[in-house]
């Protein structure tokens, strides 16, 4: 067990953990952070997509022990009203259905137009290709990411 | 609808000022006094709120609750639900929230999502909940007034008398619609005016998904609960022996319970169980088969020639008709075994108290969990409370209770509340799959191509029934078999998306294509001859509407512009199931010389679209799982455990992989029919038909980028 101070959201936590524990069991279970979802666990799907310093990252494979003093965002701290335009954008299209994979894809998305905020559809797909959607919402995952990147 | 922020302290004031006074039981609850927006959260607004019926209450303040009792796995029920019940109330969907109702057996029957059968089920008693509070809304709003009722209109939640010049909202009536008592029937509204059926109504829970709210079963905590995950045995075998030690080791584990052929990790947190599950040392014997993919390739092979088969439907004289055939055709195809892997693994908890249970999480069939844990702790069901969570996906696989099971056995012996977790292995190898089936289809042709035998075995896993002896082209054909012959395997299977036709209508479909191309006639054409002979002269009993399936034939080919391009290659695919036609059509063109798969039409008749977003979804969602499974998922067996155990082996279908799908509704007149099968299984079929098309190669069994026919052929798949 050692004692990590993390930057979630803007704000200051404190947790005792193994060194080993994975970002995302420390987000859910001890910081109460639960919008980040597990489904794979090994860097498969996305569902547990996070922003470090501003880049996705699958929180499930990522180790406390390497976060540091970075800076988490998830899916609660994106916007303080979800009102980010990715999440303006998932709304208007209506994006989800069980909605389960959501919040992971809005994360990836949300990083990635930071870095590219006017992408071709293709820079779209392969960006996006990183998170599953079982219920396969990908025609509207691609619309809304596009529609994000138009309205800002 | 307004999801977050409802009445504002002043809005709620002015209602308050117009309206007949002294309904505002809630009114306390606004103690101070200061000037920002206040939200009235739904509790409060039940707190005040008329309960009209099962699905309805109505507060004062005019905002509308409505219950909707499906479990919500993404098919929209959550949303499409409500807008029935508002449409005939003739509410203002901004006033409307909308609330999972617990399982609740006495209000509410078939509480369950399954066999895309909700809809068709409820549709008449939704339309009846909110026409009926409508009914009494308006006699309270005459009695009031004192005019008579028949002059009364109502629109968007807004009671109006044109004489008077009088009007109020819904929540001005409610205190004096209590001594109304309800009719038993009630007149329900035209088609034609309906204001909210038909709209893209957008999703309920929308803002709570996209901004990280607790909503799925994963996501629920109680304070003091225990999280637990569990071992299950290989299939066909038991437990041996357990050393406990090394997993009882890892920090943070607090104890290991066995039971059953199961071993759980119990501890408060989630990470010391998925390292302290890997560590069980757990020894096992057999204790029925043991199977492997391999045995099965052998069983199917024996059962297809000389398994005793049930004979599910015969016509005119089989033998006859092939012995005198100008021409024989013949075709065996198979699938494999299919995890369902929705996003969100199983999970569930349950706090055993003595002689009560309470259950809370993703469940399509909360009522066999409450079934279920009433059954292990020899309660009666009344003392089972079962509350129903988002679900992330189910697919079928949530129709079971294996999770409540391990759930209930788990609180039971820790004496706390617990909530079980699978994580994506357990999800993998935990059953229950879609069973592997393989069919051997015969078709006798005459001199002029006509099809006057047809017939068709299929042998599956655990499959009960592998045929769907009623549907196309029974009806037909003069001379026709059917059978199925069942294989008891120790593999555990459960309905998955469309059960059986998931596959059938693939087989079926690419079958009638290669008889189509033997009798050298057009896929289209080969089949509309024989749904208009079903039509003219059927031959036995029809299990589809023959026109019906006509129409999406005949539109799927007008908007495909069938055959119309010599450049595109086409694949042609009709099905009916769960009383919904759609007819797809997959367009492959050469790229840079490589066949390119551009894009599928869907032409769907499921009768009235209630919200056309969610229609559109669930076709579209239909034709990706149906496309991605058809293409690159496999599960198979290494003496009784499965050798994909996780994403990276486990091929789900991903972003890059999706053609264009361009979908169209048939307005047929007909009442709405459910939307969460129907749409996969003819997508197979179109994908498999348009590559034999493109390249002259059949693909007879599944996963198609596993067959030797698919070896040297690179497919593109490209959006325009
Ligand atoms: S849960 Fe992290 S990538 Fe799947
Ligand atoms: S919306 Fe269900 S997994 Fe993406």
């Amino acid at each position: 067990m050692a004692t990590y101070n993390l930057k979630v959201n803007g704000k200051s936590h404190q947790v005792e953990v193994e060194d080993d524990t994975p970002l995302l069991w420390v987000l859910r279970d001890h910081i109460g952070l639960v919008g980040t979802k597990f489904s794979c666990g090994i860097a498969q799907c996305g569902a547990c997509t996070v922003h470090i310093n501003g880049n996705a990252t699958f929180s499930c494979v990522t180790p406390i022990s390497s976060v540091g003093n970075s800076e988490v965002i998830t899916i609660e701290g994106l916007s303080e009203n979800g009102d980010h335009p990715v999440q303006k954008a998932w709304e208007e299209v209506d994006v989800a259905q069980c909605g389960y994979c959501q919040a992971g894809q809005i994360m990836q998305a949300a990083a990635f137009l930071n870095n590219n905020p006017s992408p071709s559809m293709e820079e779209i797909d392969n960006a996006m290709n990183r998170n599953l959607c079982r219920c396969g919402t990908y025609h509207k995952i691609r619309e809304a990411v596009a529609l994000a990147a138009k309205n800002n | 609808m307004r999801s977050l922020t409802k009445t504002t302290r002043r809005d709620f004031l002015k209602i308050a000022g117009t309206s007949a006074g002294g309904l505002f039981i809630g009114f306390n609850m606004f103690g101070c006094d200061s000037p920002k927006v206040e939200v009235l959260s739904t509790e409060e607004v039940l707190a005040q709120a008329k309960n009209f019926n099962s699905y309805l209450s109505i507060s004062p303040t005019g905002d509308v609750v409505i219950y909707s009792p499906n479990p919500e796995l993404g098919q929209n029920i959550k949303t499409s639900f409500p807008m029935v019940v508002a449409e005939e109330l003739d509410a203002d969907w901004e006033k409307v929230r909308v609330l999972q109702a617990h399982l609740d057996t006495e209000k509410y029957d078939r509480q369950l999502t399954g066999g895309s059968g909700a809809m068709p089920h409820s549709w008449e008693r939704l339309r009846k909940a909110g026409a009926t509070a409508k009914f009494v809304l308006v006699a309270a709003a005459a009695k009031v007034w004192n005019v008579p009722a028949e002059e009364i209109t109502v629109d968007q939640g807004i009671i109006s008398h044109k004489g008077s010049g009088k009007s109020g909202h819904f929540g001005e009536f409610v205190a004096e619609a209590a001594s109304i008592s309800a009719p038993e029937d009630v007149k329900l509204k035209e088609k034609k005016d309906f204001k909210i059926i038909g709209t893209a109504v957008k999703n309920v829970d929308a803002k709570d998904m996209y901004t990280g709210k607790p909503l799925f079963g994963l996501d629920f905590q109680r304070e003091g609960m225990l999280h637990a995950m569990v071992q299950r045995a290989p299939f066909g075998m038991k437990i041996k022996s357990v050393d406990e030690n090394a997993a009882r080791g890892v920090s943070g584990v607090k104890d290991v319970v066995v039971f059953g052929n199961s071993v759980a990790v119990v501890s408060d947190k989630t990470w010391p169980l998925l390292k302290a599950k890997k560590l069980l040392k757990i020894s096992y014997e057999p204790d029925g088969k043991v199977e492997s993919s391999s045995d099965h390739d052998e069983i199917f092979r024996e059962l297809i020639a000389n398994g005793k088969a049930e004979e599910r439907r015969r016509d005119g004289n089989v033998d006859q008709a092939f012995s005198q055939a100008a021409q024989v055709v013949t075709a065996e195809y198979q699938c494999p075994f299919l995890a369902h892997s929705p996003m969100e693994p199983e999970n569930f908890f349950a706090h055993v108290k003595g002689d009560k249970c309470e259950l809370i999480g993703p469940t399509q069939t909360p009522d066999r969990a409450r079934q279920t844990a009433a059954g292990i702790l020899g309660i009666p069901a009344e003392n089972v409370s079962v509350e129903i969570t988002r679900l992330g996906g189910g697919f079928g696989r949530r129709l079971r209770a294996d999770f409540v099971e391990e759930a209930v056995h788990i609180s039971k012996a820790m004496n706390a509340p617990v909530k079980v977790i699978w994580d994506r292995e357990d999800e993998l190898t935990g059953g229950a799959y879609r069973p592997a089936v393989r069919y051997r289809f015969e078709a006798a042709l005459d001199q002029s191509g006509t099809m006057i035998g047809y017939k068709l075995r299929g042998v599956g896993m655990n499959a009960g029934n592998s045929t769907r002896e009623h549907n196309f082209p029974s009806g037909a054909v003069d001379n026709l078999l059917i059978e199925s012959v069942n294989y008891e395997s120790s593999i555990t299977t459960n309905a998955w998306r469309a059960p059986i036709t998931n596959f059938l209508a693939y087989a079926e479909q690419s079958f009638l294509d290669e008889v189509a191309l033997a009798a050298g006639k057009d896929p289209v054409d080969f089949r509309l001859e024989l749904l208009n002979r079903a039509k003219s002269n059927p031959v036995g009993e029809l299990g589809y509407d023959v026109d019906r399936m006509i129409g999406v034939v005949k539109a799927a080919a007008e908007k495909s512009n069938w055959g119309k391009s010599p450049t595109v290659k086409q694949g042609f695919s009709v099905y009916y199931s769960h009383r919904s036609y759609v007819a797809q059509v997959a367009d492959i063109e050469m790229e840079n010389g490589t066949p390119t798969l551009k894009k599928i039409t869907a032409v769907t008749d499921c009768g009235m679209v209630i919200n056309p977003t969610g229609a559109n979804h669930q076709v579209r969602g239909g034709i990706v799982d149906g496309m991605g499974h058809a293409m690159f998922t496999n599960l198979t067996f290494d003496n009784g455990v499965p050798k994909q155990k996780n994403f990276d082996s486990y091929r789900l279908i991903r972003m890059k992989e999706v053609p264009e799908i361009e979908t169209h509704f048939l307005d047929t007149g007909f009442d709405p029919t459910g939307l969460g099968e129907p749409a996969l299984p003819p997508t197979g079929g179109a994908i498999a038909n348009a590559i034999f098309a493109a390249t002259g190669r059949r693909l007879r069994s599944q996963p198609f980028i596993e067959q030797n026919e698919f070896s040297d052929i690179k497919l593109d798949i490209r959006r325009a």
